[in-house]
């Protein structure tokens, strides 16, 4: 019984167990070499791209690049009064080098800007000095220079440089989040005049959040009413949420933009039923009405589908037992079947509040100016302004906000139990 | 047929006799009958789809039934009306958005086919000319290009999409895959990250090696963005999928590739094109990438759209989104016969 | 003998594909990107420049449109890969464009003479000719209503007034050139303006005037939509392009009418990207484009002035009507220009980023 038959023992000695390790390490080996080629692929089209923008957003070598002896010159000097002659003759020189090369991405021009974004108003000062520094030939270049343009007699000028001179600088961050540097070089809040972004921000929340409470209100009856029809039924109603939901975006956008203008379909039917006055025509669209309508509607498929695959699964004989038991409809509704529901609530409700805040093209299209959203304010700073540091750095923190609850709804639902229907 | 219509009524006889009190109220309030008319629409319309309740249903049951379902219905309409509502319009004889007096009372002169013809001819160097007409719409009409180039770079988007999707879903699914949470939230991530975010990101990297303004750049672009639905859909068909098939081949002699050919794939088919169909979709109608990445020249049809709403605003685009429209219902239409022939040879009941 | 027959085979084949090659160098036709603003603008160019600018050279001009902003030139140039050959640009971003280096230097010493005679150098208007750039037109910021619904406005001051004219309102989203109408309609002088708006206070009245008339106002973005805006009444009175306007008026027949009260100019210019190929067919195309007869001829489609002193004469009238004299359509012609303001590009080259920022964080609010 014990003689071992040699067909069948391992042709090499190991233990079973060895065997059996060595046997799941290439089985997971395996696995993973199937995900391998989409997982480098995303890497490189996706995680490294963002990675960059984030990089992009603290890394600004605008001074450094344009003057890059004077930037590690002016680290040495105290902030008091003006810089040395010395550092005065480097930046000169650099100067007129730069005017002269005029490099993409290295010219007076980008340091102009650089430092206009810290000091407003100082842009022609550094571009009008680049054109004639390179008359400057010879010392004491801090009176030729002060002579130049006697704004170069003003110390915040240098002590704005000798900030930007930073390669690694959070300034962007600064900005983005409505607080700027003082004179003393210390954080501040900014001027009331000029906070957007933290309101933006706040208010792209509450918008998604109002969008989701209203989207779980629509959308409930409707999943349950497909839930409890019979399957042919509920496949034909089913249409009526796909199809929207296979419809082009814009497609959509352009429906509602027809359909909620000053003189569109809805304002037209409203009239006619004499609900309104000719003159009392509603304003639905360019405003914050406008892209909570759209982007309900858009938005709506999302919560419909999970929670109707979630109900699907709920047994119509756990309702008639408590019925029978006794208890009032409503009872056993709350008691029994919302919180079966629960799972696809929460898969639908942080599906689209996470979809809702990174939303940029239904607010620019049918959002006017007061229902702009966070995306389009970095969509205008890369596309409009062109500070890109600045764009990066509002992608990030919103990136980052994001990712909270992608992580809150990793750990609640899992992602890999989505389902489309 | 009458007999059915006479004994609904009659069963819900006081149903229709509340409503007719509440209509007359609503014509007292308004002092017109038109508001009648609409509220008569919206209100007994569900009241017809009722359905027979128990006889031991109490009115406050009733009257909820009744409610959930004007709610429905309005939510159902809610959904689709505005898809539906712009195929009329497009006919629209007049450059506006609205439907004019003369198409709300049925005057043929009110409704033309000017904005289907836009489609073929904005762009074109000379519509009217008889001579070289086709080669000059096919390579210089706007639309026409953007209609090439949307289904050239949505059909290569999708293959490549599903084809990694489908070997990473493969890979996922096995129960000894390591880090399966991590890797699966990695490769759903671009569905999570906001647009413009990525699209950002992307410009300036593509920017950066060249392929920007490049249908590569544009096709990479759709393919990172169509891969999670590939996954989502792949990994929900296997869940369901019965591993000993795989190994009862293996028993029989196959090796891996021919386990795959003759007994996943054909399984699992039905969940790579749905995967397949959803990228596809999702590059036909993406634009916010298309915005940054892509020039003149890679134009696809939503980009084209965007420009129509903020720049030309003509209802040239109305035209178009009404055939994309019809394009989906055909589209849905065939997955829908798909899916209940897969589920016949399933052996599984249709329903 | 077999390899003398090679030889000769092989010479001869060179010697014909060299043949073949030049020859087709000879005839190889060129292809240049043109971009504009698009719509009425871009059509009067394509006639008046593309057209007779193919015909005569044989090359090929794809017409690209855009909304302004130096973002795409920018992108372009820093990734190395240039496909637009030459831009239609406002001054201001002509300005920054090429203290930033991302536009080419051009030699103004290559443009022509004017059709009498007269050096280019002195033929263009003052401020045409800049380092990076060569001017075409002048155009301005108007505003316009509908006559047919509303008559008797007198002024910049009646665009503010909601009482006197119910009804909203369109501007160009952004500060500019919005804050200088406010200060014109506060009854500033335009030569003020600027003075004014470089001192805190200054600023807070553009803004505190604007704020009267703010929630009844809808921004516009691109030049074609104003028109479109009245036209569907969602407006009653709105700022346009006085271009597009015009085309709306004499083509499409159109009740509008022009206000020039209070109108500011600017200038338009051609630049060309940094690194953008084709440069020779590109500068020919611009030098072609600014001599006197094609510039007079653009504003026989819609009034902008040409920036050459010898086109004045050369203007006529509107292409389809010759009862329709153009010149008098002009920001220029004297009657136009009794309260104009010239739109100061070093002032926004400098606070474009600050004053943009804070009427961002004014709009949300």
């Amino acid at each position: 019984m014990t003689t071992a038959n040699p067909s069948i023992d391992q042709a090499d000695t190991l233990p079973l167990k060895q065997k059996l390790a060595k046997t799941t390490a290439i089985q997971r080996r395996r696995a993973f070499l199937l995900t391998a080629p989409l997982v480098l692929f995303l890497l490189i089209s996706f995680v490294f791209p963002i990675g960059q923008m984030l990089f992009n957003s603290i890394h600004n070598n605008k001074v450094s690049g344009v003057v890059p002896e004077f930037a590690v010159a002016i680290q040495s000097w105290d902030g008091q009064g003006l810089p040395s002659e010395e550092i005065f003759e480097i930046f000169v020189k650099d100067l007129a080098i730069a005017k002269k090369v005029r490099e993409v991405g290295r010219t007076a021009g980008n340091m102009a800007t650089r430092i206009n974004y810290e000091m407003p108003g100082s842009r022609s000062l550094f571009t009008k000095s680049a054109r004639k520094v390179g008359k400057i030939t010879e010392g004491p270049y801090k009176e030729a220079l002060i002579k130049l343009d006697k704004k170069w007699a003003n110390p915040q000028v240098w002590l704005t440089l000798q900030r930007a001179s930073h390669d690694i600088s959070p300034s962007f961050y600064v900005a983005a989040m409505d607080m700027k540097y003082n004179e003393k070089g210390e954080i501040v809040q900014a001027d009331e005049l000029y906070q957007i972004y933290l309101n933006n921000f706040i208010k792209t929340m509450w918008l998604a959040a109002l969008i989701t409470f209203i989207c779980v209100l629509l959308a409930y009856p409707v999943a349950y009413l497909l839930a409890i029809l019979p399957l042919r039924q509920s496949n034909l109603l089913m249409i009526m949420v796909l199809l929207p939901f296979w419809t082009s975006l814009l497609v959509r956008t352009t429906a509602w933009i027809a359909i909620l203008q000053t003189e569109g379909v809805i304002n037209d039917l409203l009239v006619y039923f004499g609900v309104i006055g000719e003159d009392g025509r509603i304003q639905m669209i360019y405003n914050q009405t406008g892209t909570i309508i759209a982007m309900v509607h858009i938005l709506l498929p999302f919560m419909v589908l999970p929670l109707y695959s979630v109900m699907k699964t709920i047994q119509p004989t756990y309702m008639r037992a408590a019925l029978s038991m006794g208890s009032k409809p409503f009872y056993a509704y709350r008691r029994v079947y919302f919180p079966l529901t629960i799972p696809g609530l929460a898969a639908g409700t942080l599906l689209v509040f996470i979809l809702a805040i990174g939303y940029y093209i239904t607010p620019a299209l049918v959002g006017g100016q007061d229902g702009l959203l966070i995306s389009n304010l970095i969509a205008y700073h890369i596309q409009k302004s062109l500070n890109w540091s600045l764009g990066a750095a509002l992608g990030t923190m919103l990136l980052v906000v994001v990712m909270i609850f992608y992580w809150v709804y990793n750990r609640l639902i899992g992602i890999d139990k989505l389902k489309f229907g | 047929m009458i007999n059915i219509v006479k004994k609904e009524i009659k069963n819900k006889g006081r149903a229709y006799l509340y409503l007719a009190l509440a209509t007359a109220l609503v014509v007292l309030l308004t002092g017109t009958s038109k508001a009648a008319v609409g509220f008569l629409l919206i209100f007994g319309i569900p009241l017809f789809f009722m359905e027979k309740m128990p006889a031991y249903a109490t009115t406050g049951e009733r009257f909820t039934r009744y409610m959930f379902l004007v709610i429905t219905a309005s939510v159902l309409v809610f959904l689709i009306a505005p898809v539906l509502i712009i195929m009329p319009l497009s006919f629209n004889a007049e450059p506006y958005f609205t439907f004019t007096e003369g198409m709300l009372n049925f005057d043929s002169d009110a409704y033309s086919m000017r904005w289907y013809l836009d489609i073929l001819h904005n762009g074109m160097k000379d519509p009217t000319a008889v001579v070289g007409w086709w080669s000059d719409m096919w390579n210089n009409a706007q639309w026409i290009r953007a209609t090439r180039n949307s289904f050239f770079i949505a059909t290569v988007s999708a293959i490549i999409a599903t084809f990694l999707g489908t070997l990473a879903a493969l890979g996922l699914s096995r129960p000894e895959m390591p880090q399966r949470a991590l890797i699966t939230s990695l490769l759903i991530s671009p569905m999570i990250v906001p647009l413009v975010i990525t699209a950002t990101g992307m410009f300036f990297f593509y920017s950066s090696i060249g392929i920007a303004k490049t249908y590569t750049g544009v096709i990479l672009a759709h393919v990172t963005l169509g891969v999670p639905f590939v996954i989502i859909t792949v990994t929900a068909t296997l869940s369901g999928f019965d591993m000993s098939l795989v190994r009862a081949s293996q028993n029989m002699g196959a090796n891996g590739w021919t386990t795959f050919r003759r007994i996943i794939m054909p399984l699992i088919l039905p969940g790579m094109i749905s995967g397949a169909l959803f990228a596809f979709i999702t590059s036909l109608d993406e634009v916010v990438a298309v915005l940054f990445i892509a020039d003149v020249e890679q134009r696809t049809i939503p980009r084209q759209m965007f420009s129509g709403i903020r720049e030309q605003i003509s209802p040239t685009i109305l035209a178009v989104a009404s055939i994309l429209v019809v394009m989906s219902v055909v589209l849905l239409t065939v997955l829908e016969m798909l899916r209940r022939r897969s589920e016949r040879l399933r052996g599984m009941s249709p329903g | 003998m077999n390899k003398l027959v090679n030889k000769t085979l092989i010479a001869a084949a060179v010697a014909t594909t060299m043949v073949a090659g030049s020859v087709q160098a000879a005839s190889h036709s060129e292809s240049i990107t043109v971009v504009s603003w698009g719509g009425a603008y871009t059509k009067s160019q394509v006639e008046a420049y593309h057209k007779p600018w193919m015909a005569a050279t044989g090359n090929t001009i794809v017409s690209e449109d855009f909304n302004g902003g130096l973002a795409e030139i920018k992108a372009q140039v820093e990734a190395g890969n240039v496909t637009w050959n030459v831009v239609d640009v406002e001054l201001s971003d002509a300005v920054r464009g090429c203290d930033e280096g991302i536009l080419e230097v051009m030699d103004h010493s290559v443009l022509p003479d004017g059709d009498n005679g007269v050096p280019a150098s002195e033929d263009f208007l003052p401020g045409a000719l800049m380092e990076c750039a060569v001017g075409n037109i002048v155009w301005s910021t108007v505003f316009i209503h509908d006559e047919s619904k509303i008559q008797g406005v007198d002024g910049l001051t009646d665009f503010f007034d909601l009482n006197k004219f119910p009804g909203k309102r369109g501007l160009r989203k952004g500060a500019k050139p919005n804050l200088e109408l406010a200060l014109m309609a506060d009854g500033v002088e335009p030569a003020d303006v600027y003075e004014m708006l470089s001192t805190d206070a200054g600023i807070d009245r553009a803004f505190a005037k604007l704020d009267t008339i703010k929630d009844s106002t809808v921004w516009w973005e691109s030049g074609a939509q104003p028109p479109q805006l009245l036209a569907d009444g969602e407006v009653t009175m709105t700022t346009a392009y006085n271009g597009r306007v015009f085309n709306a008026i004499a083509s499409e027949g159109k009740p509008f009418v022009i206000n020039w009260d209070g109108q500011i100019w600017d200038l338009d210019l051609w630049v060309i990207p940094k690194g953008a190929p084709d440069q020779e067919a590109t500068m020919d195309f611009v030098k072609f484009s600014t001599s006197t007869k094609p510039l007079a001829d653009q504003a026989s489609w819609i009034p902008y002035g040409p920036l050459r002193k010898s086109s004045f004469g050369l203007v006529g009238s509107f292409h389809d009507k010759p009862e329709l004299d153009m010149s008098v359509h002009m920001p220029t012609a004297p009657d136009n220009f009794k309260r104009a303001l010239q739109n100061d590009f070093e002032f926004w080259a400098d606070n474009s980023d600050q004053l943009n920022e804070r009427f961002n964080a004014w709009l949300t609010k």
